[in-house]
């Protein structure tokens, strides 16, 4: 019997980690401008033109790319399990649309609104990745009670809400955008359209905290989301309690999404490819799938985050284009190659 | 002890009554199907016994209240095979059936030697153990419930409940299914409650039969007392003659067609 194992465990997590990291460090140190590394590394602290691109406009870059892959790799994972649909992912929900929305009233009605970190003495963080997560907590809430009969989920109906309420929540947003003056519609677009350029390390280190915290928190119900893919009722015989574990699963993925659409919008198709990736990959056991997604999550990113920056350089390209560009062919081939294959062809 | 106790059970959904006032005793290690036309109530009152919806009146399961329990208790003595098995994710069947052993370890572990053990055994029972390591959903409709078996082995349950699990087999794996379930009646005084579409199968394997008609509990008794030529008339509406086979002794049904 195959089944998962401490080695397979270790060994996959391994590999991805090492090619995470390589991926990094390879990505920190392409782009537009060619980086002389002996010379940013000997003045690493001091001011050197090569170490001020390498440490203040690549690294947190890359960082946040990374944490922002992984989370949204991660995120599909678990509703793809939650909705028992291999297809489902946060844009569909409504959770991606309700995210934005919270973190552009955020910005139109309490645009200098700062959360104090440790009292102002480490400095001050936007308080939008809040008001993104609210939102998309408020609206998974709404689609989930608007699918729920006789205490039953039902995946259909959450499906079609979650589609209706991000055309309808897409509708709000325009309209906001043009009842607001010139300059304040420019920065919504620009929030909007979401990118992973410079973002100081506190941001960076925020944003990882809350995906950090969602990640583990999702991880740890990896046996339950395993069941749940049986179906509700598979799952309460073999001991879940489906809602519980749908509560737990819609908060934890809520604080990731708002935290990542906060800071780069929703960039389309890591959600949704990765963890089909993955899952030809490696197989469906979430305690592994869902580490392994987050970490190929991590590497797609980056290296999508590369090429938008150097394709068109010294212009930059959103980097949801060149995600969307890789990912949009090779889906359609892989839904083809297994339509084929289940009529036997 | 009785495994389940009912008294005066009852369910319906808003204008839809399902179950009126069910009384009903399973004595542990007793092996009885539930029979009845579609819409009597046989899927409903399995649901309420597993604890996945809730009625009105009196359930005891093992002599307490059912609410009594948590999901993870009932999980260890109350083991399900449903209809149908839906899975839209590419596992194999050594995994479905190592998801019984998810609520003895812990939610941050991995199964240790013995969930192991207990899957492999389960799986040699049901002759299963061949396409372990195969895609549940490249199985065919007859391996695949024998993999669901083996998972409501592996939780090792006191009480098994099957909702129609020979629906999708033909007459040879109905035939193994059943003969599996006797033994594990007899061997390891296994409790099974099965709801059945077919009667003739019902009376060979089972001892106790309780036919339900609306909701309402019509015949309770061993299968000579419960397959009678007017209780089908009365329950199904249709004209069937009754006969002893002379081997097993037990009821079988002939049908005749009203045009022929």
């Amino acid at each position: 019997m195959k089944v998962l194992d401490r080695k397979k465990l270790f060994l996959v997590n391994s590999i991805l980690l090492a090619l995470l990291v390589l991926s990094a460090a390879a990505c920190t140190l392409l782009g537009p401008v060619r980086l002389d590394l002996s010379q940013a590394l000997t003045h690493l602290f001091s001011s050197n033109p090569d170490a001020e691109i390498l440490l203040r406009a690549r690294l947190p870059r890359v960082l946040l790319g990374v944490a922002i892959g992984g989370g949204m790799a991660a995120c599909g994972v678990v509703l793809q399990a939650l909705l028992g649909n291999p297809l489902a992912c946060p844009q569909m929900l409504g959770v991606s649309g309700g995210a934005s929305l919270g973190g552009i009233l955020g910005i139109i009605f309490f645009p200098n609104w700062l959360l104090p970190i440790a009292s102002g003495r480490l400095g001050e963080i936007s308080w939008i990745p809040l008001a993104a997560f609210l939102g998309a907590l408020l609206s998974m809430i709404l689609v989930y009670r608007f699918s729920l009969f006789h205490g039953r989920l039902h995946p259909y109906h959450l499906l079609l809400s979650g589609v209706i309420l991000n055309s309808f929540i897409a509708a709000v947003i325009m309209f906001l955008n043009s009842i607001v003056d010139f300059y304040q519609a420019q920065g919504l677009l620009f929030w909007l359209m979401g990118s992973l350029s410079t973002r100081a390390y506190l941001t960076v280190g925020f944003i990882w905290l809350y995906i950090l915290v969602g990640f583990l928190w999702l991880w740890s119900k990896g046996v339950s989301l395993n069941l749940i893919t049986l179906g509700e009722d598979a799952a309460m015989y073999l001991g879940v309690e489906p809602g519980a574990l749908q509560r737990q699963v819609f908060i934890a993925s809520s604080l990731m999404i708002g935290a990542m659409v906060s800071v780069s919008g929703m960039i389309g198709f890591v959600g949704l490819m990765v963890p089909h990736v993955m899952r030809l990959l490696i197989g469906s056991d979430h305690r592994l799938l869902l580490p392994a997604s987050f970490l190929a999550g991590g590497i797609f990113l980056c290296w999508a985050d590369t090429f938008a920056r150097i394709l068109l350089a010294p212009a930059e390209l959103p980097v949801g284009i060149v995600t969307a560009f890789f990912g949009g062919p090779f889906f359609l081939f892989l839904l083809y190659r297994e339509g084929r294959r289940s009529l036997g062809l | 002890m009785n495994a389940i106790h009912t008294h005066n059970l009852t369910f319906g959904y808003k204008n839809r009554p399902v179950l009126h006032g069910v009384s009903l005793s399973v004595a542990g290690g007793e092996m009885l199907a539930i029979l009845g036309p579609n819409g009597s109530g046989k899927t409903t009152l399995l649901k309420i016994f597993s604890g996945v919806l809730r009625g009105q009146g009196e359930l005891k399961i093992k002599g307490k209240n059912i609410e009594s329990y948590s999901r993870r208790e009932l999980s260890q003595f109350f083991a399900v095979v449903q209809q149908e098995a839906r899975v839209n994710f590419p596992y194999s069947a050594a995994e479905i059936v190592l998801m019984a052993r998810a609520s003895y370890h812990s939610p941050l572990t991995l199964e240790n030697r013995h969930d192991l053990e207990v899957a492999r055994t389960s799986m040699d029972l049901t002759d299963s153990l061949a396409f372990a390591d195969r895609y549940l959903h490249e199985l065919s409709g007859g391996e695949k419930q024998r993999v669901m078996i083996a998972r409501a082995l592996a939780q090792e349950p006191e009480i098994l409940l099957l909702d129609e699990p020979s629906a999708f087999l033909d007459l040879r794996h109905q035939i193994q299914m059943f003969e599996l379930l006797s033994r594990l009646n007899r061997e390891r005084r296994l409790t099974i409650v099965a709801a059945l579409h077919d009667l003739n199968l019902a009376a060979l394997f089972f001892p106790r039969l309780v036919m339900l008609c609306n909701g309402r509990i019509h015949r309770d008794g061993a299968p000579g007392e419960v397959l009678t030529e007017k209780t089908i008339q009365d329950v199904y509406g249709i004209r069937v003659r009754i006969e002893h086979d002379s081997a097993t002794k037990k009821p079988q049904l002939f049908i005749r067609p009203s045009v022929s």
